[in-house]
């Protein structure tokens, strides 16, 4: 128990650690800068309290449950050897998880007052509602297609850096093509998808599968699931920006 | 008593977040893969101890960082602290004048990026999987400092007004470069720490500052120029990995 307490201790210095850069930046410009009274002290203490102790339980939480089931169910599929199941796998997981995600939830309805703005859509609350609503499953869809690609480059051993540079160029080739009110949500878009749970589940499916096949090397075919991932929005969006 | 009744609610509605990806990786396990999970009561005392963490610290950032953020963002850009009591916005801005905000979306970047979750699962995965050949630290820094010249970068794109895809575009050739030089077991994962960087902590800061800044300064449009820090911060850490990569490599050669 004592021993229990004292890892648990231990790691909570560890996250302490990790979050004192922020306390210092924050505290520096307060101090030196702005002078300015900080509203609600004790909110702030409490509230550092939380990211300590929360940071501490996700890690935990990391390496006893998302790694182990990212692995666990790579290595599955790997053994199953159907290709087909396991992309339809893949799909669900980028599309389900991008879905759901409040921060493209926040990015979409902003987009939809740009496009009402710029007049691309009708002012009025039920059309920026469909057009948020159209941009969350495109984004959804093109997470789920990269993730679906990725994992079939694993499968393949197709090297990265072609597919990706590909990627570039297409994006490019878009942003000359979209209107210009979507781009920088579009560049974004790219960044807002990829959750704190996504990751090292993707991350975990994607070491665990180069793994268990033979002839793929973990370090240079298990990553670069979340790489696909950050680029398929961009050029969707865009895409999505220009037909809409 | 209150404080009880918001973690609860913090937890019910993270439990409402992830459970899109719970039904799918468990729907699978017991419909497609058909096994037994190994260890199962011990992965799922893993997801209840992730979606508590999570809950507390999505609770402790509303609660501590992000208001606080978002005010030190309001008043860096405030007219009032870039140019004096009076607030008198000159005709032609020099973007100069804004060095506390640079100062500050460097800072900011670097410390939030170091505290990202995600960030810290994949510096995990790679040490582990690289043999210890790859650093956490090493990685987190790289990545931190990545996020940080991005964002400040981008933080002078919205003073100046310069469109985002010149810098987009360039920085997409830098990394193809890099990419030809760089040693290849470190691509993959440089083009990963694009995505990652980017989460539940940077994003609402960062997006913050951008929207502060198009706010205020003159000639600005929050909708169209308050976007695109994200994407800063996402393809500046591509670089630095590599080149944390390159450099290290540098340096062993130099040493044997």
């Amino acid at each position: 128990m004592q021993q229990a307490f004292l890892a648990l201790f231990k790691s909570m210095l560890g996250s302490l650690r990790d979050l004192l850069p922020i306390i210092l930046v924050i505290g520096f410009f307060q101090a030196f800068v702005l002078q300015q009274p900080i509203p609600g002290f004790m909110d702030i203490i409490t509230g550092t309290l939380f990211i300590i102790l929360g940071l501490t339980f996700f890690i935990y939480g990391l390496e006893m449950g998302l790694f182990p089931i990212g692995e666990s169910m790579a290595n599955a599929f790997a053994r199953k050897g159907s290709v087909v199941w396991i992309l339809i796998f893949s799909f669900c997981l980028g599309f389900g998880t991008t879905v759901a995600e409040p921060a493209l939830i926040a990015v979409a309805d902003e987009a939809s007052e740009v496009a009402a703005i710029g007049e691309m859509i009708e002012n009025t609350a039920e059309s920026k509602q469909s057009y948020a609503d159209g941009l969350r499953l495109t984004v959804a869809f093109s997470v789920g297609l990269a993730i679906v690609i990725g994992v079939l480059r694993i499968l393949k051993g197709w090297s990265i850096q072609y597919m990706i540079m590909g990627g570039y160029i297409l994006v490019v080739i878009m942003t000359a093509l979209a209107p210009k009110e979507i781009i920088g949500i579009a560049y974004d878009s790219g960044g807002v998808t990829t959750s704190t749970i996504t990751v090292p589940l993707v991350t975990a499916l994607g070491v665990g599968l180069a793994s268990s096949i033979k002839g793929r090397n973990p370090m240079t075919d298990g990553f670069g699931l979340i790489a696909f991932a950050s680029l398929t929005p961009m050029i969707f969006v865009m895409a999505y920006g220009m037909v809409i | 008593m209150e404080l009880l009744f918001k973690i609860i609610q913090m937890i019910y509605d993270t439990s409402i977040d992830v459970l899109p990806i719970v039904s799918i990786i468990f729907g699978f396990q017991f419909l497609v893969i058909r096994r037994p999970i190994p260890n199962l009561k011990r992965v799922i005392t893993g997801f209840v101890y992730v979606l508590v963490g999570l809950s507390l610290f999505l609770l402790g950032l509303e609660q501590a960082l992000f208001p606080l953020g978002r005010l030190m963002a309001d008043q860096l850009t405030n007219p009032s602290f870039i140019y004096g009591e009076a607030g008198v916005i000159p005709h032609v801005i020099n973007w100069a004048d804004y060095y506390w905000v640079y100062l500050f979306a460097f800072a900011i970047g670097f410390s939030t990026t170091i505290a990202e979750p995600s960030l810290i699962a994949v510096a995990i995965k790679a040490h582990e999987v690289s043999g210890g050949a790859i650093g956490v630290w090493g990685l987190r820094r790289a990545v931190a400092l990545g996020v940080a010249v991005g964002i400040t970068l981008g933080s002078y794109r919205i003073v100046t007004g310069l469109p985002i895809h010149y810098f987009i575009i360039t920085g997409y050739i830098v990394v193809v470069i890099q990419t030809f030089f760089a040693p290849k077991i470190i691509v993959p994962l440089a083009y990963d720490s694009g995505g990652v960087t980017t989460s539940t902590v940077t994003v609402p800061l960062v997006a913050a500052l951008g929207l502060g800044l198009a706010e205020t300064v003159p000639g600005r449009n929050v909708l169209i120029d308050g976007f695109g820090l994200i994407a800063f911060a996402s393809l500046f850490p591509i670089m630095s990995v590599m080149a944390y990569a390159q450099i290290s490599e540098y340096i062993a050669g130099r040493s044997n």
